[in-house]
């Protein structure tokens, strides 16, 4: 995973006015599942095209394992791609489909046989080698284009929302085969989504895309627990972000004033790289815990907010509620259904919110954005 | 239509009940163009055939004697004029198809929003009759018009050349009057066609003219194939270009057809000719149905 496999230097694509992608710097590192993932027109389908030779960039540079790129046309570039439509074609069998690479890049037949053989063995598609794309479920011919592209074995594969065209339940299923077949080949997979759960479920490393940019870069579970802005704390589940005043930071927790008055601890670390004292705090919902408020406060490590429960809504293996803060903020709480039962709160029951500090992330305070 | 439905079907909805009514409909559909086929088909065929058997005069009228040997005699004496339209209509169609694949293929990938002016101007020719547009040619290409004295200046045409009355002109003719039937299912065949698929190919290391052979032109093949047989059946039985743009050095089997029946009267024989035209037309359709249609277009391209 040390070696950059894809390497974009102030990569920006301008369609007239509007800017897509906007000087995007961006190492993939090699044999990683790497993931762009960001809304709809944020640039992430725009960026692996222009990394598969599709669109031509404005200004910018895309290296491939270290050699310049950015005007190779697609034919001569050591990547493949899988198109959200997958784009069989359709007067060619399974098999043919499969060689069409290898015959362009003059691979011999019997090496070329061996090859599409052992492709089609990997995505479990060898009893149908012979048949039309055109008969074949969406499912499938989500297969073939993996093994279209993957018999080939480029340097890095790019897969454009792959999944997008399943239903819920084979993509479920599609997610995890995808993300075992490339730890099978080893190869360099770049996959654009906008599905969060499908890029948290897949990607070792994952990029979030906003207006051309890159907001924020890292694991799953990084870009979860330790979002930097709240576009990352929103897109990526659910978030709880409150404003902040920062009111001394030293050792390991920054203190902070917020929700009219309330003391909260913060890990000091993010507190100092937003680098202002006017910052906004947020928590994971199923980070925090409610009891009822009588008097004597919890463990005073905790973070905790007093207020009433506004909604309660028993969603199965969870109740999810809505708190109204006496500092005027609703929080959304998810409370575990366990073996006992549900925690018997109620709608107006007067409760304490209540966290681990460590739990709580910091993000540059902005536009409140929608979520 | 079982009877126990129709038991079961109030009677207020009378004999047309509503499953009745569904099993018809496809009928009533059909019936128009059945009759219109049997009454100006079918009916024409039968007596054309029953014409081309019989012998006689125009004067003293045309009597059954089942001459079958009019046929042999008919291909022997115009087997010239036939090979003529043949050549003449494959050149045009051949002509047609290279002119037309380019324009097709702009009109549906690079005109953008200019597609419908193009399309427009395609059939705009067919706004005028096939007699005044080829009348027109007769000026184009006549001994001193402008193109004529163009191509001898630059030394494409000896001095004393023409270009009127040459096989030249009424290939030329055909060519044209014809275009419009090569471009507009070819336009269709590419203009469905997903662009992806190029995308793809490039992607597989084909390069845009590899993609081009390997993809965009299969998946037109239906459209090649409709665009050939609209261009190629008119135009082997067409007169009006050998005769407005060429001499009777130039004329064609439809020519020899039209006088047979109009000046010399000679029924049986134009009759013959006539059925001659249709079976070679049909068979030169299987021939090519059989080469593209069951050889699937596929094979004869990764081949």
């Amino acid at each position: 995973m040390s070696e950059t496999d894809v390497a974009l230097r102030g990569l920006t694509k301008r369609f007239g006015e509007m800017v897509a992608v906007d000087n995007l710097d961006l190492d993939i590192p090699q044999g990683g599942f790497f993931a762009l993932l960001g809304p709809s027109g944020c640039g992430k389908t725009t960026t692996l095209r222009m990394i598969g030779g599709f669109e031509e960039p404005t200004a910018g540079t895309i290296e491939l394992a270290g050699k310049e790129i950015t005007q190779q046309p697609p034919h001569k570039r050591d990547v493949n791609t899988v198109f959200q439509s997958y784009a069989l074609f359709p007067h060619m069998t399974v098999a043919e489909n499969v060689a069409f690479g290898l015959e362009r890049k003059k691979v011999d037949k019997a090496e070329r046989k061996t090859r599409v053989a052992e492709a089609l063995e990997l995505v479990e598609l060898s009893s149908l080698a012979s048949r039309r794309p055109t008969q074949m479920s969406g499912g499938q011919q989500q297969r073939v284009a993996l093994a279209r592209a993957l018999v080939n074995r480029p340097r890095a594969l790019l897969l454009d929302e792959p999944l997008g065209a399943l239903d819920l339940r084979l993509r479920k299923q599609l997610q995890l085969e995808l993300s075992q077949i490339q730890r099978d080949v080893g190869i360099t997979f770049i996959h654009v989504t906008h599905d969060q759960e499908e890029a948290m479920t897949m990607a070792d490393t994952i990029a979030v895309m906003r207006d051309g940019r890159i907001d924020q870069l890292g694991s799953a579970t990084e870009l979860y627990d330790h979002p930097r802005t709240a576009f990352v704390a929103n897109f990526l589940g659910n978030s709880n972000l409150i404003d902040a005043d920062v009111v001394s930071n030293s050792g390991a927790f920054a203190e902070v004033d917020a929700d009219g008055g309330a003391r909260l601890r913060v890990p000091s670390e993010p507190v100092a790289a937003a680098g202002s004292a006017q910052i906004r705090i947020g928590v994971r919902p199923e980070k925090m815990t409610l009891a009822p408020a009588n008097g004597d406060s919890a463990a005073t490590d905790s973070n905790a907010l007093l207020g009433h429960i506004v909604d309660a809504a028993y969603i199965g293996l969870a109740t999810q509620y809505v708190v109204h803060t006496d500092g005027g903020a609703d929080l959304q709480v998810f409370v575990q259904n366990s073996a006992n039962g549900t925690s018997g709160l109620e709608e107006g029951d007067r409760v304490v919110a209540s966290w681990d500090p460590e739990h709580t992330f910091v993000v540059e305070r902005e536009e409140p954005n929608a979520g | 239509m079982s009877s126990s439905g129709e038991a079961a079907a109030p009677r207020s909805g009378g004999w047309l009940t509503l499953r009745r009514r569904k099993s018809l409909l496809p009928l009533a559909l059909v019936i128009p163009g059945l009759l219109w086929l049997i009454l100006f088909y079918a009916i024409p065929i039968v007596s054309q055939l029953w014409i081309s058997l019989q012998t006689g005069n125009p004067d003293d009228g045309f009597a059954q004697t089942w001459n079958w040997a009019i046929y042999g005699d008919s291909i022997s004496e115009y087997s010239e004029q036939m090979l003529r339209s043949l050549q003449y209509a494959g050149t045009a169609t051949i002509a047609c198809l290279i002119i037309g694949f380019p324009l097709a293929y702009f009109m549906a990938f690079k005109a953008g929003r200019w597609r419908n002016l193009f399309l427009l101007l395609v059939i705009l020719p067919f706004f005028t009759s096939l007699i005044v547009r080829t009348v027109a040619w007769q000026t184009i290409l006549t001994d001193d018009s402008w193109i004529t004295n163009a191509l001898k200046t630059v030394g494409l045409l000896p001095q004393d050349g023409r270009l009127l009355a040459t096989s030249f002109a009424v290939i030329a003719g055909i060519t044209y009057n014809f275009l419009p039937f090569m471009v507009l299912p070819l336009y269709a065949s590419l203009e469905r066609m997903d662009r992806t698929l190029v995308e793809a190919a490039t992607d597989l290391y084909a390069s845009r003219w590899t993609a081009f052979r390997k993809i965009t032109l299969p998946l037109a093949g239906p459209g090649i194939f409709a665009g050939v047989l609209l261009t190629f059946i008119p135009a082997i039985g067409d007169y009006i270009n050998a005769q407005l743009l060429g001499t009777s050095q130039q004329y064609m089997i439809g020519n020899v057809i039209q006088s047979q029946y109009l000046v010399v009267r000679e029924y049986p024989t134009a009759a013959a000719l006539s059925f001659i035209m249709m079976v070679v037309v049909l068979i030169i359709i299987a021939a090519a149905a059989r080469l593209i249609g069951t050889k699937k277009l596929s094979e004869a391209a990764v081949a």
